[in-house]
């Protein structure tokens, strides 16, 4: 492996690391620290003028409306989180432990999967709200056509199932995500381990849970992980099937959106400032690094063998 | 022995039905969406499931009369060239250090690359617009060519260390006992072998730049400096009624990935999987 002899940092070595690390640091890490900071103070059109200490915290906590608009966004993001954790950890495990049988066509359907994923959210919003836009109603006639008329509903105009259907859309969008990943996790698995349990006599059934399963549970960890931080960050999504207005009535209303027009919006269509601005964001950050944190405890540090 | 056999196909033809079931599900919304580009107004609400009648290009040809079409596509593809190769060149000379030199504060220097594949780049929105109209870049193609490079560094230098701890080091020594400098070493022995983890560092970053729509959409304001994703946006909102136009600017701006994403799907798929296991 790597030589033990060499020590000293040496001009190149600094020269080489140098371009990355301060493309990195500078427009990646320092502005999400320098954002902290800016929630700090209040101000207008991106220029702080004045220092307020927990001012916009205080008001974010406590005041109309920013209170009831913050904790709108976040209960709409723990259901949007929690329906599309299920679906996706659910479905694509499920589908991930079908491809890797030894079915027909399993190249095929592996690559399939994660198509939709390689598409902007934005572009797949769009589609899906002219699908199940009423005027045009192809989502109602394929309804209809399989004997379901009884169900047809205003889907994105009900505050009631305007939410599920975003989330049932990111879902189905990122599915492949989570089946790519719980598949990289059962072809890892030793084919000796698998042919012991056969010998051992496991039908299919106890193959996938006393074998399988167990054998994915640090995936689990990182699949649920990736879902947390995209949710609690997502805007397109709100964008393209809701505007940034989050209809109907903020019921689609995530922390991102959220966070986009309070911060560059006019005062008229939900801006808060800068300010108040950076202190969403700030929260967002702060809910992001928790989730880490939680995840770092629970999967990685009990030293699974994983490094 | 028949019996289990028979059992077994059952078995095995109900999880392909499934499987099918589920590409339909994948396939069928996007294939909608490039049929009913290529059919006339009329046809889209009278026939909205079947194939175009013809293949009528008109939406197609509206769209490139209405808008810069090609501009945005050209900014798009400005965006994504530069990002990437910036990306390549800094990621690998920086994951050539990481992976060959026992230097002091190496293991905390990975981590800190790799942190921020976890970091959501949008939280420190703010900040980065203080920064772009601080140096004049906002509305400017440079602060999203800056922004994305910034976000592809931490993937390529978490796959290229990876893939050159896995370089012998037989091949560096012999370049050093014909006297090539540390440098030479890893311009001589190690590009060359980095090919196939540059494609994936390549690919796999690629997807989301071509994609990226929030900081194009806060910091892009002219039209001449729009990319695709924004385009899209600001067409869908214009010309909502429109059913075909709207359904050929989808089709335009998902064209470019699926091409990608089904030319190099191999690398693409090996590239993620390995941090999937990784984690």
């Amino acid at each position: 492996m790597t030589s033990k002899r060499r020590n000293g940092w040496k001009p190149f070595m600094v020269f080489f690391i140098l371009p990355a690390a301060l493309i990195y640091t500078f427009f990646l890490l320092l502005p999400i620290v320098d954002s902290l900071r800016l929630s700090f103070y209040s101000g207008s059109g991106f220029i702080p003028t004045e220092f307020v200490g927990f001012e916009n915290y205080k008001k974010l906590f406590t005041e109309f409306p920013f209170k009831q608009r913050m904790l709108n966004a976040f209960t709409n993001n723990i259901e949007f989180f929690i329906i599309v954790t299920i679906v996706q950890n659910i479905f694509g495990f499920f589908i991930a432990f079908l491809v890797t049988r030894k079915i027909m066509g399993n190249n095929f359907f592996r690559k399939i999967s994660f198509l939709p994923t390689t598409l902007s959210v934005l572009v797949v919003g769009f589609l899906f709200k002219l699908i199940l836009n009423p005027a045009w109603g192809i989502f109602d006639k394929m309804l209809t056509a399989v004997g379901l008329s009884g169900i047809i509903h205003p889907w994105l105009g009900d505050p009631v199932t305007a939410l599920p259907a975003l989330a049932i859309v990111v879902s189905w969008q990122f599915m492949g995500e989570s089946v790519l990943f719980y598949t990289a996790g059962i072809d890892a698995i030793p084919e000796e381990t698998l042919e012991a349990a056969r010998i051992d006599g496991a039908n299919p059934l106890q193959e996938l849970w006393y074998v399988i399963i167990p054998a994915i549970m640090p995936i689990i960890g990182i699949v649920t992980i990736l879902i947390f931080i995209g949710d609690f960050t997502q805007f397109d999504i709100v964008y393209a099937m809701s505007t940034t207005q989050a209809n109907p009535g903020f019921a689609t209303d995530l922390f991102g959106s959220l966070f986009y027009r309070a911060t560059f919006s006019t005062p008229v269509r939900g801006g808060w400032g800068m300010g108040m601005g950076a202190a969403v964001s700030s929260l967002m950050f702060i809910l992001v690094f928790s989730a880490v944190m939680v995840w770092l405890y629970f999967f990685k540090m009990k030293g699974d063998g994983n490094e | 022995m028949s019996k289990l056999f028979v059992k077994h196909k059952i078995y095995k033809i109900l999880l392909f039905v499934f499987l099918s079931l589920y590409a339909l599900s994948i396939l069928y919304p996007l294939l909608l969406m490039f049929l009913t580009s290529l059919k006339t107004t009329r046809e889209i609400f009278t026939n909205p499931f079947g194939l175009p009648k013809s293949f009528n290009l008109t939406s197609y040809i509206k769209l490139l009369t209405i808008s810069h079409y090609l501009k945005y596509f050209k900014n798009s593809l400005i965006v994504s060239f530069i990002s990437l190769a910036v990306v390549m060149v800094t990621s690998s000379t920086a994951s050539y250090i990481l992976a060959k030199y026992n230097v002091k504060g190496r293991n905390f220097l990975y981590l800190f690359f790799v942190a921020g594949l976890i970091i959501p780049i949008r939280l420190g929105t703010i900040s980065i617009m203080r920064m772009m109209i601080g140096m004049h870049i906002n509305n400017n193609l440079l602060s999203v060519i800056i922004l994305s490079t910034a976000v592809g560094i931490p993937f390529g230098v978490f796959i290229l260390t990876d893939f050159i701890k896995m370089i012998p080091e037989e091949l560096s020594n012999a370049a050093r006992i014909d006297g090539c400098s540390e440098p030479g070493i890893f311009r001589i022995v190690i590009i060359p072998l980095l090919k196939p983890a540059l494609a994936a560092v390549a690919i796999v970053n690629f997807i989301p730049v071509w994609n990226d729509f929030w900081f194009p959409l806060v910091l892009l304001k002219d039209d001449a400096v729009r990319t695709v994703p924004l385009a899209t946006a600001l067409l869908f909102g214009q010309y909502s009624t429109n059913y075909g136009l709207v359904f050929a600017v989808l089709s335009m701006a998902s064209i470019p990935v699926i091409i990608v994403y089904l030319v190099f799907s191999k690398q693409f798929i090996k590239g993620l999987s390995s941090g999937a296991l990784k984690g």
